[in-house]
């Protein structure tokens, strides 16, 4: 699913690599933690999968494909088989639950039978179900990131990237984010989450890849957070 | 792609910035309006040319008694009627000539009164103070220096004058201005890209929360760019159609009514109203192209995959 080879990222102007050698493989259905203190570079671990950047030295394959080598304009069909979720939910703001939903949709060309068919199914999954036509605004913070992990789930994505799904989420509403998530692996799915939820990472028991200043320090299955500073 | 989609976000786009697309639809009309009357002044400045062309002459004139004594080119004397004979057989045998006509004093006195019938000059002027000449009319007119080396000097000539340079300056200040417009077309050109540059980025920068989802979820990038390149080329299109109008506009009221320069200046035949409507898909054309071109590329850098 994903596999990095002696990855190293260097970014324009500074000379502190945000990853420095990093090896590692995700298999197809996994459950991966990502955790490390700000700046360890969780995030650009992350923006390298989406491609939103390129490493500077190794290789990173997604799904297979070697990222260095994917032609610009094929990279959205890539991300398209990734589905996304993170701390802010990124809904738009003037279109309604099923609109937000369907928009993942509309911008890949899915035409319109598909659409009125699978997003009040994908809701019913993440339990907003008959809350379709409300606006985001009018959601709670949990409902919200049920939405956009709605969205993300739609076009059943084979690998689903979380960058910190419960940073704006009270512990309960948290936990039932991380039974969703869950369910979703369950499907199949490969779920990447990056976080810094202590509570959340000791009571799930998953692989655990813990990064400090760009290295990858511990790579431990059923891991713990046990990270202490 | 959804066209539906595509064009409720091209309307939500060009209503949120109503000012830059009003500013964008004015700065286009403007400059393509310039454009196409520079076009069509080319086209009139021709056919003005190909409608003079024919009828000017070139005209030989001969001494007479008082251009002997005043005039140092007629030092050797008035024309004789030996000399006159040798112009015209001369003339004759010339390949660039087309027609010779010779005009005589007597005539060359009626003519003179036709035209300035009214003025003290003409009362006091007598048929002998006239000069004869030859008129000449030239397979093309461009060739008058060949008459004029031939014959400028000669015994009895007094003068070759070519009514084309004096056309040719007036010519000259329809081609002058002619081009200075062009120059503001060309300003305004730059302006108006300019102003579609900026909208299409201030219209990206106000949808950049949109547009990165788009990227998350895989969208391609024409279809993110879609909607910006068509909001610029609609607004585009708008200033070329006002700039088709005010076109049309000016050609009715300036040579037809209103103005009514046909009626008014009858020596000048002007342009038809085909010449005017065959300019009209070019504007429209380029009021597409130019801004959906000057989108494509403002958002290369803003909106990269």
């Amino acid at each position: 699913m994903i596999r990095f080879d002696n990855v190293s990222k260097v970014y324009p102007k500074q000379t502190r690599p945000a990853l420095r050698d990093v090896s590692l493989e995700v298999e197809k259905g996994e459950f991966v933690f990502l955790v490390g203190s700000s700046g360890s570079g969780k995030s650009t671990f992350l923006r390298l999968v989406l491609r939103e950047e390129r490493a500077s030295h190794g290789q990173v394959h997604v799904l297979g494909k070697d990222l260095a080598r994917l032609s610009n304009w094929k990279v959205p069909h890539m991300r398209r088989q990734l589905g996304t979720v993170f701390q802010d939910f990124r809904l738009l703001p003037n279109k309604t639950v099923a609109e937000n939903v369907a928009f993942a949709q509309e911008v890949i060309g899915k035409s319109r039978g598909e659409i009125r068919k699978s997003v009040p199914q994908v809701l019913e999954l993440v339990g907003l179900g008959g809350k379709e036509d409300r606006m985001p605004g009018e959601l709670s913070g949990g409902e919200q990131q049920r939405v956009a992990i709605a969205r993300a789930f739609v076009n059943r994505p084979k690998l689903l990237i979380a960058d910190e799904p419960t940073g704006n989420l009270d512990p309960q509403t948290s936990v039932g984010i991380m039974k969703l998530l869950d369910r979703i692996n369950r499907t199949g799915t490969t779920v990447v989450m990056a976080t810094h939820d202590q509570n959340i990472v000791d009571q799930m028991r998953k692989r655990v890849i813990e990064l400090e200043k760009g290295r990858l320090v511990r790579d431990q299955a059923r891991g713990v957070y046990g990270y202490q500073h | 792609m959804r066209a539906q989609f595509v064009l409720s976000e091209i309307g939500v786009g060009l209503r949120r910035n109503l000012t830059m697309t009003f500013a964008v639809v004015v700065s286009v009309a403007l400059s393509l309006a310039l454009f196409g009357g520079s076009l069509l002044m080319s086209d009139q400045v021709n056919t003005m040319k190909g409608f003079w062309y024919d009828k000017v002459n070139v005209s030989i004139f001969l001494c007479n008694k008082s251009d002997a004594e005043s005039d140092p080119a007629c030092a050797t004397g008035a024309v004789t009627e030996e000399q006159k004979q040798q112009i015209k057989s001369d003339l004759q045998k010339m390949p660039v000539v087309d027609t010779v006509t010779y005009e005589s004093q007597d005539e060359a006195y009626k003519h003179y009164k036709e035209q300035f019938g009214d003025s003290p000059l003409a009362s006091s002027l007598t048929p002998d103070q006239m000069q004869e000449s030859y008129r000449i009319k030239l397979k093309d007119p461009e060739k008058y220096q060949v008459i004029a080396t031939a014959f400028n000097g000669r015994d009895g000539v007094q003068s070759v004058q070519d009514q084309k340079e004096t056309l040719d300056n007036l010519f000259k200040l329809l081609e002058g201005m002619n081009w200075a417009a062009r120059a503001v077309m060309a300003l305004m050109l730059v302006v108006a890209l300019m102003l579609i540059v900026n909208t299409v980025r201030v219209s990206a920068f106000s949808r950049r929360r949109e547009t990165g989802i788009m990227r998350l979820v895989g969208a391609s990038g024409f279809y993110i760019q879609a909607p910006f390149i068509m909001e610029a080329a609609v607004a585009g299109l708008i200033g070329g159609a006002v700039a088709c109008a005010f076109l049309v506009t000016a050609r009715y009221f300036l040579i037809d009514h209103g103005l009514a320069l046909a009626d008014q200046l009858e020596l000048i035949n002007f342009i038809g109203w085909d010449a005017v409507l065959t300019k009209l898909p070019l504007i429209l054309a380029t009021s597409l192209l130019m801004p959906a071109l000057a989108a494509f590329f403002a958002l290369r850098k803003y909106l990269k995959v």
